[in-house]
């Protein structure tokens, strides 16, 4: 079991090696062949006119006349030093940048995750149980709407509810405004954290609840659960003793591996909240031709989304031998 | 018979069918029992015989009141006398009847055998599994265990103790004995006589009629959902003329150290079902009036048959 584990781990984590190279090279590709002048932006950002003497010298210095694949291992060898460059917005190391927003992007995404992650599995278990019942009807036509909305447009419409009509959350930003950072509670960060992870959670936790519903179908019309129904367990009794014990662990899985969506969704919620997170500072960037942030933050999605898949890999690993075993 | 007055389980004209709808629109019923009579008496073993799709089946989930929500059912039930309604049904499921089902895909594969097999009541039955755990001859420890690793015997012991650790008066074993090599089969179905032999009333569903006519007391024949016959199991062993039935009479000459003579056409499907007498376009007997009028169920010589002429 434990050495399945390890060779899972390590298989997963070259995967994640060279998903990882091939991602930094065909983004580094793209920005290449993109019209963005990096240099251009960075002159335009010191505000200040620039002789072409000046601007060949700041080429020169950053080696933008150098062959791609020369570049590409350049910024290669930084990158592994810890050095991910400097952004051409924020005049900050990259690396600093990304690591104080990914904390707010975390706290964004990890409240959303289990927010959708419980409510999906609690909806779909009743939808389960309930099966083809106006309950289940009801919710299920729920899920399909919610799954079908836009991430922005809902954002927007509970932005005009929660806070323009009631005033119940702040509209923006992860903090009050004109408070020191240093002074901010861990009240006030919630929130400010509400809105936008209810809004990233109602958008995926459909899926999951749709998911579990089918889950949990399969399970009560397997013959287990019809002999505990001969032995008299109800409903519910039969979700506790086999239903949870046979769909909590695909449901996890299903849960581990929608991290990429989960990024996906947080830079549209972030964006329409305001919020200080990668998600905005990756749409910035973008607008702004912030290359070396682009970058940056194009690394960290793909490093967070193989580890989420690495997890649900894992995860199967411990379910897989009981079932491969049972089919034996 | 003044044993009658207390039928363990009693079953009057018991029709079950399936609402089905075709094409989303146009909504059929599926008549999968009709007119089933059958009763039990406490120490007695039934064995229910007939080919699948005969409703064999479907009767222990009636019985049990578990069938599917698109099921009808009509028809009397009565458990100890008193009218089993679904509320009843409810109370003695896992407690006064306890089903056996036929193999471990009955059994959570990922629950441990103890757990399993103590079932969801309180307080835990601790005591009496271990109890029967000694009586079957297993091991303790495989209380620890999940239905995977058990070997095929044990499987079947440990089956039977899920519905022993109840005081169930009534047992209902669903097919018992398929894939299993005979003698598997006979320690099975000793176990079944012993439990009978102890009060208990044993509903055998099995399509293995000649074992079932070694242990039960009564054998009661389903064709196409319904008992065309219920007869003393010593009658099978005395040959086709101490039976009543064509379709009995029949099954005992398919059998194969009686030649093998299997019976011709097939039975008929749920939702195209004959007139009347069900068996009227296999029988070599069937008259007009048989395919006009159903047969109703008469004694004869200490049994019974849904058969104009059997005697
Ligand atoms: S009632 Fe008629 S058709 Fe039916 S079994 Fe008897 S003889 Fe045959």
């Amino acid at each position: 079991m434990i050495q399945r584990l390890i060779r899972i781990f390590i298989t997963n984590s070259l995967k994640m090696i060279s998903l990882l190279l091939a991602v930094s090279i065909i983004s580094f590709i793209l920005v290449c062949a993109s019209p963005i002048d990096p240099v251009q932006q960075y002159i335009f950002s010191l505000g200040t006119a620039v002789s072409p003497q000046q601007r060949a010298e700041i080429e020169e210095y950053w080696g933008v006349n150098e062959p791609p694949v020369e570049r590409y291992l350049n910024w290669l060898g930084e990158v592994l030093k810890g050095n991910l460059g400097e952004s051409a917005i924020y005049r900050r190391p990259v690396a600093d940048i990304i690591g104080q927003r990914f904390l707010n992007s975390l706290a964004l995404m990890i409240s959303a995750w289990i927010l959708s992650g419980l409510i999906g599995f609690a909806l779909g278990c009743v939808m389960g149980l309930y099966q083809d019942r106006a309950l289940d009807k009801i919710l299920k036509k729920i899920c399909y709407i919610l799954s079908s909305i836009p991430t922005f447009w809902l954002g927007l419409l509970f932005l005009l509810i929660f806070s323009v009509w009631l005033g119940w959350f702040p509209s923006g930003f992860s903090s009050p405004i004109g408070v020191l950072s240093e002074n901010v509670t861990v009240w006030q960060k919630i929130h400010h954290l509400i809105l936008p992870a209810l809004t990233l959670s109602l958008m995926s936790f459909s899926n999951i609840a749709l998911h579990t519903r089918q889950k949990l179908i399969d399970v009560l019309h397997r013959e287990y659960a019809q002999f505990a129904r001969a032995r008299g367990e109800g409903k519910w009794m039969l979700l506790r003793r086999h239903g949870l014990r046979n769909i909590m662990l695909p449901a996890l899985t299903l849960q581990f591996a929608s991290f990429a969506e989960l990024f996906g969704g947080s830079v549209l919620a972030e964006n329409v909240f305001s919020y200080p997170g990668l998600g905005s500072a990756v749409s910035a960037a973008g607008l702004n031709s912030d290359v070396p942030l682009l970058l940056g933050v194009t690394l960290l999605s793909t490093l967070f989304v193989c580890i989420g898949n690495m997890i649900a890999n894992i995860l199967y690993g411990i379910v897989d031998p009981q079932i491969r075993e049972v089919h034996k | 018979m003044e044993q009658k007055k207390d039928a363990l389980l009693k079953i009057q004209n018991l029709s079950v069918s399936f609402r089905r709808y075709n094409h989303g629109l146009e909504q059929e019923n599926l008549q999968v029992v009709s007119d089933l009579d059958l009763t039990v008496y406490p120490g007695e073993i039934v064995a229910i015989a007939g080919s699948s799709g005969s409703g064999k089946s479907i009767l222990a989930s009636a019985i049990l009141g578990i069938l599917p929500n698109n099921a009808k059912v009509d028809g009397n039930l009565y458990f100890k006398g008193e009218t089993l309604t679904p509320q009843l049904q409810q109370q003695l499921r896992g407690t006064k009847i306890a089903l056996v089902p036929q193999s471990i895909a009955f059994l959570d594969p990922l629950m441990k055998i103890g757990k399993q097999v103590d079932g969801h009541r309180r307080p835990k039955p601790v005591q009496t599994r271990k109890a029967l755990f000694a009586r079957f001859g297993l091991p303790q420890e495989i209380q620890y265990l999940y239905p995977f690793q058990l070997s095929g015997g044990m499987a079947r012991r440990v089956l039977v103790s899920t519905a022993l650790i109840s005081d169930a008066e009534l047992i209902l074993a669903d097919e018992p004995t398929p894939g299993m090599s005979l003698d598997q089969a006979l320690e099975a179905l000793q176990m079944f006589r012993e439990i009978a032999d102890q009060g208990k009333g044993v509903v055998l569903i099995t399509h293995d009629l000649d074992l079932a006519f070694e242990f039960a007391d009564r054998v009661a024949v389903f064709y196409a959902g319904t008992t065309v016959e219920t007869a003393p199991a010593s009658d099978f062993k005395k040959g086709p003329d101490a039976l009543r039935h064509p379709y009995s009479k029949a099954l005992w000459h398919a059998l194969p150290q009686n030649g093998f003579h299997p019976i011709e056409g097939f039975q008929p499907y749920a939702g195209n079902l004959p007139p009347a007498c069900l068996f009227a376009p296999r029988c070599p007997y069937a008259t007009e009036k048989c395919r006009t009028q159903a047969p109703l169920l008469r004694e004869v010589r200490g049994g019974e048959v849904r058969c104009y002429y059997g005697a």
